[in-house]
């Protein structure tokens, strides 16, 4: 945790985006977090993501659950409105801010203790739901602000800062993810910035319910031997399958990708994610090829990152199923809502 | 026809009761015969009593007609239509004496009905029935038509309005519309030829509907949600709340699909559990539209967390509580009024809510747009606490109305424009001295971003362990609390004001307290009626209990929350309140009132003094 306040403003060099806005003002407060937590690197990572997007920050909901991850919804974007809500349900807030305007763009923030144990029923049916939002959680497989606890995510033989051994078996959002048919599923890890800011971008892009498992080291309860959610377990066990780069829809693709190599996925504004393969035969547009490869690694030890699954076109998020009005609901002229006296007193006809 | 024990003139004043198994469509021959007296002109109530099940156990429907518009459940059983043979013995003890039992006489049962005082009436239904049609199912539908007919003959209702009820339910499919005429006719010719029709008990037209409706406050709440403008609902399925859902949906579909583009102007959504509904109305009416969730007791109790968050971080939500009997499961079917307690100070911590209580599905329209309106104005949750009584049974009420003048009161909500004229937003500093901050919406401009939290915060919305700034933000709450009771809706007098004698109650009481009091004239004895419809008690319920010496306080649980409350939340000693209280689970009587009453009196020689 830093003891000194950021400045307000910035060097008149900094690097603007389209709206003339610097990286300094996607900023939030200061973190509380402990120095050299995961969180704070993925923070960074929203912060770049949406600067990148030229994203107007009165446009970006940050919405959050209890617990370290939820508590960094303050430390990005201060021109947000933000919603720290309950433990676990931060789901259910999502889907009703989201069907009250479905214009704006939705990133929650959300931890394992937060989205595998206690917020697992809201998370499982916000995925049903397809709700059109980035859902980032902050994987680290311990209970930060209650001291080191296990979370749903430990792996079995786990060993905690004080000794014991975990004897559960993890629930893997990932698999979870597409299991329920989540239509963007990605693995990243918070030290790996340029393929975590592409992946975010990609998923606040699409349409429908994004899901990234950041792991996301704990400093303080769960970096020692026998984690496997620490900082030198991750470089050792988590490789990519799948490099993703966000083109936003203005600009061409430069590079030159090798054929069959590479697979551009078009979003549904018009801005694509090209997938460029690490591996040999994976193909992330099928869910159920993705999921045996995923859980094949796993039992290897082996976690595979990246942008695992994408399925832009089969998408149908919450307002597209509801045919909600393109004019959010929250902006519909009350004129519009009200049938009127005259429909009230035909509709009395009815009661009699 | 055996002879007539005890007739007195009861025209227009008995009450028919019906001994179904439910799941066989029973309910909508039921339906027919209270809406038929309806047409005549003739006020009735109808009340359902009905098993948590699908299919195969006894159901119950009661129609009082009822020449004085009486709301309340009568108590007494004039005329019982026993259809279901499992439940003979009780159905028949329940008949009052110079009372009516009619059965389905094509199984005998002479022994079983044997009541000295009162008459069996066997007519051969099922007989009548299977003779003139086939299929199983269609015969237990048709044999239910088949003893309206007989009972519109003994009751001298109108055969040809039933008929025109017929037609408007049957008219695109002439096939129905023939049978059920045809059963309806084998019914009531039977009754003409071989009993002796009509039985003193019998209806009359008169002039006392015209005006009027036959609705339940399910349907009124759902129906006053879309005319406050609200476009997203959040729910899950229970007892006895779900017709709410359903009719908000249903006219939806009718009034807010927009017909050239066939969008919808709003969402259901129906949530994995209580706990996800009232988040999704939190996060809905914290981005600005108008969102409530109907819900029953069970489902309170899994909102309190988010509720105490929509309470401390000030965010507006509508929830309707349509009481049943608790505790936990209790009996889902039947009605109480036991979620006061609970929904006043719903949540851990020092929360307090605003919570009002309609008394019929009139007031349930109207107080569905008011909800809306205070929970926008004052930045808070607000319950509406119906019951199943009023959610789920037909009462006859006036005619809802509309203003079209009337435009929702959004409370205050910075706009851009106002937002750009402020040097800095601070989201909970009292700006007015009304205790009522100002509050923005995401999407509208970045100075007016700030952060929701259910955690400790200051005034100026950020996060706090400062005592002082804790207290500050919490103070402000309970002034909040006070602003409130100015603008909730004021009680309703009834009485003079000057007698000693009162009784305060709330919701659906008031048919049954209204009864009461007529009564208690007949016997002289006068009494002062409020009836509470909100909480926080205002001045005019402070000062009413402060001139009264004796108030007797009717409410239907065992717990006399209302009392409670009252003794809580007001300046009156807990001594000058006498509970009568009803928890049995079926609508309240009069007669409890009536008996409570007398009671007290008998017992207090100063207070029988007063008889005038």
């Amino acid at each position: 945790m830093s003891f000194i306040n950021k400045p307000k403003v910035g060097h008149p060099s900094l690097p603007t985006n389209a709206l003339g806005l610097t990286r300094r003002q996607y900023e939030g407060s200061m973190s509380t977090l402990c120095a050299g937590c995961g969180h704070d690197s993925v923070t960074a990572a929203i912060i770049e993501a949406c600067w990148g997007l030229d994203m107007r920050p009165e446009m970006l909901v940050k919405l959050s659950g209890i617990g370290c991850s939820s508590k960094t919804t303050s430390y990005f974007v201060s021109g947000a409105h933000g919603f720290n809500s309950v433990h676990g349900r931060m789901p259910s807030i999502a889907s009703g801010a989201n069907a009250a305007n479905r214009e704006l763009t939705y990133v929650g923030v959300s931890g394992d203790g937060d989205s595998l144990s206690i917020g697992l029923g809201q998370l499982v049916h916000a995925i049903r739901r397809n709700v059109n939002m980035l859902y980032v959680i902050e994987n680290n497989g311990v209970y930060g602000l209650t001291k080191g606890q296990f979370s749903a995510s430990a792996d079995v033989g786990t060993k905690a800062k004080r000794g014991d051994v975990n004897q559960s078996p993890p629930i893997d959002p990932v698999l979870l993810a597409l299991s329920l048919g989540a239509t963007f599923v990605a693995r990243s890890f918070s030290g790996d910035k340029a393929q975590l800011v592409p992946l975010m971008q990609a998923g606040m892009r699409h349409r429908g319910f994004a899901i990234i498992d950041v792991l996301s080291p704990c400093v303080t309860f769960n970096d020692h031997e026998g984690s496997t959610k620490s900082y030198i377990f991750t470089r050792e066990h988590y490789h990519a399958a799948m490099e993703a780069d966000f083109v936003a829809h203005a600009e061409p693709i430069t590079v030159d990708y090798p054929q069959g190599e590479s697979i551009p996925v078009e979003l549904h504004d018009g801005s694509r994610v090209v997938l460029r393969k690490l591996g040999a035969s994976y193909d992330p547009t099928d869910a159920a090829a993705a999921y045996n490869f995923i859980e094949g690694k796993l039992k290897q030890n082996e976690y595979v990152t990246g942008l695992i699954h994408i399925n832009e076109a089969g998408s149908t998020e919450f307002h597209a199923g509801n045919n909600s009005s393109a004019v959010p609901l929250n902006r519909i002229p009350y004129e519009k809502l009200s049938p009127g006296r005259a429909a009230l007193e035909k509709l009395m006809g009815r009661y009699r | 026809m055996p002879n007539l024990v005890n007739a007195p003139d009861r025209v227009n004043d008995f009450v028919v009761k019906f001994a179904n198994v439910n799941g066989t469509g029973s309910a909508s021959a039921n339906s027919l015969v209270m809406k038929a007296i309806f047409r005549m002109g003739v006020p009735v109530t109808g009340k359902n009593y009905f098993p948590s099940n699908i299919q195969g156990l006894p159901t119950w429907y009661e129609i009082r007609v009822t020449r004085d518009a009486y709301a309340a459940r009568a108590g007494r059983v004039d005329i019982m239509v026993a259809m279901n043979a499992e439940t003979y013995p009780r159905d028949v003890r329940e008949v009052a004496s110079g009372g009516y039992l009619i059965y389905d006489s094509t199984w005998p049962r002479s022994a079983l009905l044997q009541r000295a005082d009162i008459t069996v009436i066997g007519v051969p239904l099922a007989k009548l029935v299977n003779d003139s049609f086939d299929g199983v199912r269609n015969r237990i539908l048709l044999k239910n038509i088949a003893y309206a007919g007989t009972l519109a003959a003994l009751l001298d209702v109108d055969i040809e309005i039933i008929n025109g009820l017929l037609s408007e339910s049957y008219g695109k499919k002439p096939k129905l519309l023939d049978s059920n005429t045809k059963a309806l006719r084998l019914g009531y010719d039977y009754a003409r030829q071989h009993l002796g029709c009509p039985l003193p008990l019998r209806v009359a037209r008169m002039d006392k509907t015209s005006g009027h409706i036959m609705i339940d406050g399910n349907t009124a709440a759902g129906l006053g949600c879309v005319y406050a403008g609200a476009t997203v609902g959040a729910w899950y399925p229970i007892t006895p709340s779900t017709s709410l859902m359903d009719a908000f949906k249903g006219f939806c579909e009718r009034y807010r699909i927009d017909p050239a583009t066939g969008e919808r102007n709003f969402a259901v959504i129906q949530a994995e559990d209580e706990l996800a509904a009232i988040g999704m109305v939190v996060g809905a009416s914290w981005n600005g539209a108008r969102a409530f969730t109907p819900t029953s007791g069970p489902g309170i109790s899994l909102m309190n967390e988010f509720v105490g968050l929509a309470y401390y971080a000030e965010v507006p939500c509508v929830i309707f509580d349509v009481q049943r009997v608790g505790p936990s499961t209790g009996m889902p079917t039947r009605t109480q009024q036991s979620d006061i307690m609970l929904c006043a100070y719903a949540s851990h911590g020092d929360t307090r809510h605003v919570l009002l209580f309609p008394a019929n599905p009139e007031e349930c329209f109207y107080m569905a747009v008011q909800a809306f309106d205070l929970a926008e104005r004052l930045q808070t949750p607000v319950f509406v606490l119906s019951d199943l009584d009023i959610g789920m049974n037909d009462w006859m009420c006036p005619d809802l109305r509309w203003d079209d003048a009337y435009r929702p009161d959004r409370g205050k909500v910075l706009s851009a424009e106002e937002l750009a004229g402020l040097d800095k937003f601070y989201r909970y500093v009292d700006r007015d001295d009304d205790a009522i901050s100002y509050r923005t919406l995401p999407g509208v401009s970045p100075k007016g971003a700030y952060f929701t939290r259910g955690s400790g915060h200051n005034q100026y919305g950020t996060y706090t362990e400062d005592s002082a700034e804790y207290q500050v933000v919490l103070d402000r709450l309970k002034r909040k609390f006070a602003t409130a009771a100015k603008y909730v809706p004021k009680p309703e007098l009834l009485g003079k004001g000057g007698n000693e004698i009162a009784i305060v109650s709330i919701g659906s009481c008031d048919g049954a307290v209204r009864e009461a009091i007529d009564v208690l004239e007949r016997r002289k004895i006068h009494v002062d009626y409020l009836r509470i419809k909100a909480f926080p008690f205002g001045l005019e319920v402070e000062s009413f209990l402060s001139a009264h010496a004796t108030i007797f306080i009717v409410e239907q649980n065992r717990d006399a929350q209302l009392r409670s409350l009252l003794t809580l939340e007001t300046a009156v000693e807990k001594a000058r309140l006498h509970s009568i209280l009803s928890y049995s689970g079926l609508p309240m009587t009069c007669q409890p009132i009536v008996d409570g009453i007398c009671g007290v009196l008998a017992d207090a020689p100063r207070l029988s003094a007063i008889k005038r």
